[in-house]
């Protein structure tokens, strides 16, 4: 999990959700690449970031798009958030005893534009709080970020400053994460979507 | 470690490996030949393990062959690289593993603009403006970093 290293952040807010990656493409010491986006988009208003290994980060979304392309077409509709968490959970569980090294984290808005987030273990244990979840190297520093600047009921403006400042300065901390940052802010009629500035080592 | 680098311009990808194959401390080849074509526009530069790396390379390149021959239109290089990419990740998690790193470097007709491709032995993929293989990946990057520019070569530099 920490061979690539990354980190993935998402929030909720009021009838806003915000979810935000690191974009470092590294491997172990080196870094390789500086447009690694982690975060995916699932649904008009769904996102799923894969912090963890950067090959099954591509794999598990290459399998996950399969899955909800199927579900799209045999449904007729969209793929709603806990819906998706939900496969998200089986398909990693399915490989109880060979996972994927991803710990995916899920931020959408449900039919009802009711922020939803969802974070995973790497055999897809859920958990679907109230207010934040956090995923990736930066575990702990985000924790920390989050707890301390995360309240209920932050408008879309506020969100992305808070989410911003909580991935920036967990990542600062942290060796292998870093490199730039992207922060997807999902609110009920658009999606905006903005690159920030980190320290670049 | 071998060493095999790349970089994109506009128009253009430059593609550049060593010619040695080594175990350890003895050199056993000083020729040796790490591009594979896959198509007119495609190349790849593979470096890893000894019979891998052709077993590999050849498939990928039979396989575009066969897309071919099967649809009369060639693949393009974003597709190409998917799909090494897919045939790396599947033989990852099954009974033994390919070895191999390699770049993939191709220029779209459709689109009209060159693309390289880093892939390494785990089968992580990005499409990158310059990157590197192997040790000299290290004095290579940086050099890199500070210099390069997307436009022409200017005449000299190599």
């Amino acid at each position: 999990m920490s061979y690539n290293g990354g980190g993935v952040v998402a929030m909720k807010g009021k009838e806003c959700v915000a979810i935000a990656s690191d974009l470092r493409f590294g491997i172990q010491l080196q870094t390789i690449g500086l447009d690694f986006d982690k975060i995916f988009q699932a649904g008009p208003k769904l996102y799923v970031g894969f912090p963890g290994l950067a090959t099954d980060t591509q794999t598990v979304h290459q399998r996950l798009k399969f899955r909800t392309n199927l579900y799209e077409l045999r449904e007729n509709r969209k793929v709603s958030p806990k819906v998706y968490a939900s496969m998200v959970g089986n398909l990693l569980y399915e490989h109880r005893f060979g996972p994927y090294f991803v710990e995916p984290v899920v931020a959408g808005l449900d039919a009802n534009n009711q922020p939803y987030i969802c974070a995973f273990d790497l055999i897809g244990c859920a958990n679907a709080p109230d207010d934040f979840v956090v995923a990736g190297t930066c575990e702990e520093q985000m924790y920390g970020m989050c707890e301390s600047l995360w309240k209920p009921d932050l408008g879309p403006e506020e969100l992305f400053e808070v989410i911003s400042q909580a991935l920036v300065n967990a990542c600062d901390r942290d060796a292998i994460s870093g490199w730039g940052a992207r922060v997807y802010v999902i609110e009920k009629d658009k999606v905006t979507v903005r690159n920030v500035r980190t320290r670049m080592d | 470690m071998e060493c095999i680098l790349g970089i994109r311009f506009n128009d253009f990808i430059l593609l550049a490996a060593d010619t040695i194959d080594s175990r350890s401390i003895v050199v056993m080849k000083h020729d040796v030949d790490k591009f594979f074509p896959l198509s007119k526009n495609l190349l790849m530069a593979v470096c890893g393990e000894s019979g891998d790396t052709t077993q590999f390379s050849e498939y990928i390149a039979k396989n575009v062959h066969l897309y071919k021959m099967k649809n009369d239109y060639e693949l393009s290089p974003r597709a190409s690289a998917n799909f090494t990419r897919r045939m790396l990740a599947d033989s990852l998690r099954s009974r033994e593993r390919y070895n191999v790193n390699l770049l993939m470097a191709g220029y779209d007709e459709v689109e009209k603009k060159a693309e390289l491709y880093y892939m390494d032995y785990l089968a992580s993929m990005m499409e990158l403006p310059y990157c590197a293989h192997g040790y000299g990946s290290y004095f290579v990057l940086g050099c890199l970093d500070a210099y390069y520019k997307p436009g022409k070569l200017p005449s000299g530099v190599v």
